[in-house]
């Protein structure tokens, strides 16, 4: 105790709880009581707009919508009660989710082959890249809207399509990114390797791949995000076979269930954001350790 | 020309004979697509335990010099002659690749040749106790100060043994301080390592003090105006700066200069 408070003592003024800390148990208290404080300001006013949103949500229900036209926005209650706490409601949509997520994650991964594949060729020549950006551009400026019917003749109106959806709409972000990062060393760095007599592959290998990491790592959050987006789009316009959240919003718009549109948004919207977080955090730690910011 | 005649650039045949030269260049001449002449006749000599510095105005085609003794360019006219089993090259940047540690930046250019992982580990570690960075082997570029990271480019340089090593002003971007200290840790290496050196500068100061003759180069179109030579022995206290004789060299250098200005 006495070492305790000689150590309180030669500490420099802390604030708020200087006068408290005089135990390690107190302390550790203390500390404990920072850690909450630092997560309930992250989180409060985040939940303080939510509570806000809630209430002019029913607001809107009960005092805008005439009883007739409630069906438009059903109030927070009676989307969970009907709706989310409703397993043969509650399950369906889930396996619509999980049909959309194996879409996602299918299109991304063949995106990122393709756009890191494409952007390679391209850097190897400048006349591959005045050949295939110019039509990488209009892939990415086409309406995928546009391309639907065609897709539906070609490949089916089942998972095939979807996919091909998802790949289209992730896939330039792909490419630009990463032939940005393989084009990012500099004059001085390629005459390094020049003057070492390195190869192409060694070129390729030790110095633009390498270099390109970080701007692949940052294609890959924006493309994760939008395969999110053509994962749903996909089974939007393509119904054959297993339904997928997206013809799950369209099924559920015809028959008038709101309650279970609602829910049906929020969990796309929850898959939206699960994604873009996991990637936004996987491209932070991947870039920190690229250039040694994190000790290993 | 302030100059006397004497010290005046002519490679004679007595001092081709005397010492093999490890580069030799005759009449060369660089003129670039775009039409515009960089470099007209330059002829000199670079010869093993020589530390040759070139001054010139910028732009006036110094740096083009050295990517044509490196081979990064070919020449227009003239020949150019390397008689060196390696070469090395240090750049005005420390071009450092960012994702490596200093020990792996060191390794890179073992490691194109395909050097074996152990014998290369070695080589790197002498390097960077060579330059003084014995501890930092596993710092990140970012981790390192602007003179760390040029000593680290010098370890680069230095791991391939270089019969033959060219500087394009490595030490140009880097404060007072740290510039006059990789002076003479520069110096220091010339004196152990014993390669034919070709030091590119615009500061008169720094090539008076490091090298054994300085050529001096007229604005574009480059070509060489005066060859002085520096008499002092290695090594040169850093006080040799602020001597009467030190101030007269660089003195007949700017002098020089300023008549190639003309």
């Amino acid at each position: 105790m006495t070492a305790a408070m000689t150590s309180a003592g030669s500490r420099p003024p802390a604030t708020g709880e200087s006068a408290e800390t005089q135990s390690p148990e107190q302390a550790a208290h203390g500390a404990a009581r920072r850690t909450v404080g630092r997560v309930a300001a992250a989180v409060g006013p985040m939940l303080s707009a939510l509570a806000v949103a809630v209430g002019v949500w029913y607001a809107v229900t009960y005092l805008v919508l005439a009883e007739n036209r409630r069906f438009m926005l059903p109030p927070v209650h009676q989307v969970l009660e009907v709706s989310v706490l409703q397993s043969s409601h509650m399950t369906p949509m889930l396996q619509a989710l999980w049909l959309t997520v194996q879409v996602a994650v299918l299109g991304l991964v063949i995106a990122v082959a393709l756009g890191v594949t494409q952007a390679i060729v391209m850097v190897q020549s400048r006349w591959m890249e005045r050949i295939l950006y110019p039509y990488a551009v209009i892939l990415q400026t086409m309406p995928i809207l546009a391309l639907v019917p065609l897709l539906g003749i070609w490949l089916g109106y089942g998972f095939g399509s979807r996919v091909v959806v998802c790949v289209l709409i992730a896939l330039f972000p792909m490419i630009s990114n990463t032939l940005f990062g393989l084009q990012s060393p500099s004059a001085a760095a390629h005459d390094l390797f020049t003057l070492k007599k390195a190869s192409r592959w060694q070129r390729l290998t030790k110095l633009q791949l390498p270099a390109a990491v970080p701007s692949i790592f940052s294609g890959l959050r924006i493309s994760a995000g939008l395969s999110v987006i053509g994962a749903i789009v996909g089974d939007y316009f393509f119904r054959q076979g297993p339904v997928g959240i997206g013809g799950l919003l369209d099924v559920y718009t015809q028959r008038l269930q709101t309650e279970d549109l609602f829910t049906a948004i929020g969990l796309a919207s929850l898959f939206g954001v699960v994604v873009f977080s996991l990637f936004a955090t996987l491209d932070r730690a991947v870039v920190g350790h690229w250039y040694g910011m994190v000790r290993r | 020309m302030s100059v006397d005649a004497a010290t005046l650039h002519a490679p004679t045949a007595d001092i081709l004979a005397a010492r093999p030269s490890t580069l030799l260049m005759r009449g060369v001449c660089k003129t670039f697509s775009t039409g515009t002449v960089a470099l007209t006749d330059v002829s000199l000599e670079v010869a093993a335990g020589d530390l040759v510095s070139v001054v010139g105005p910028s732009g006036c085609g110094k740096s083009t010099l050295l990517r044509l003794a490196s081979g990064l360019d070919a020449v227009s006219g003239g020949t150019i002659q390397v008689n060196a089993a390696a070469t090395s090259f240090v750049f005005q940047e420390p071009t450092l690749l960012e994702w490596r540690s200093a020990q792996k930046n060191v390794e890179l250019i073992d490691e194109l040749r395909g050097v074996p992982r152990a014998e290369r580990r070695r080589r790197a570690t002498e390097a960077l106790e060579l330059v003084g960075l014995t501890g930092f082997e596993r710092q990140f570029p970012r981790q390192l100060s602007g003179g760390m990271r040029m000593r680290v480019s010098l370890a680069r340089s230095l791991v391939a043994e270089p019969d033959l090593a060219l500087f394009d002003e490595p030490f140009g971007a880097l404060d007072e301080i740290t510039r006059l200290r990789m002076q003479t840790e520069l110096q220091r290496i010339f004196r152990l390592k014993q390669f034919a050196g070709l030091f590119i500068t615009h500061s008169v100061s720094e090539a008076v003090y490091l090298s054994n003759r300085v050529l001096v180069m007229s604005g574009r179109p480059g070509r060489i105006v005066a060859d002085i030579a520096i008499p002092w022995q290695y090594p040169r206290p850093p006080e040799l700066r602020y001597q009467a004789e030190f101030a007269a060299l660089t003195g007949q250098v700017s002098a020089a200069l300023e008549g190639g200005h003309e």
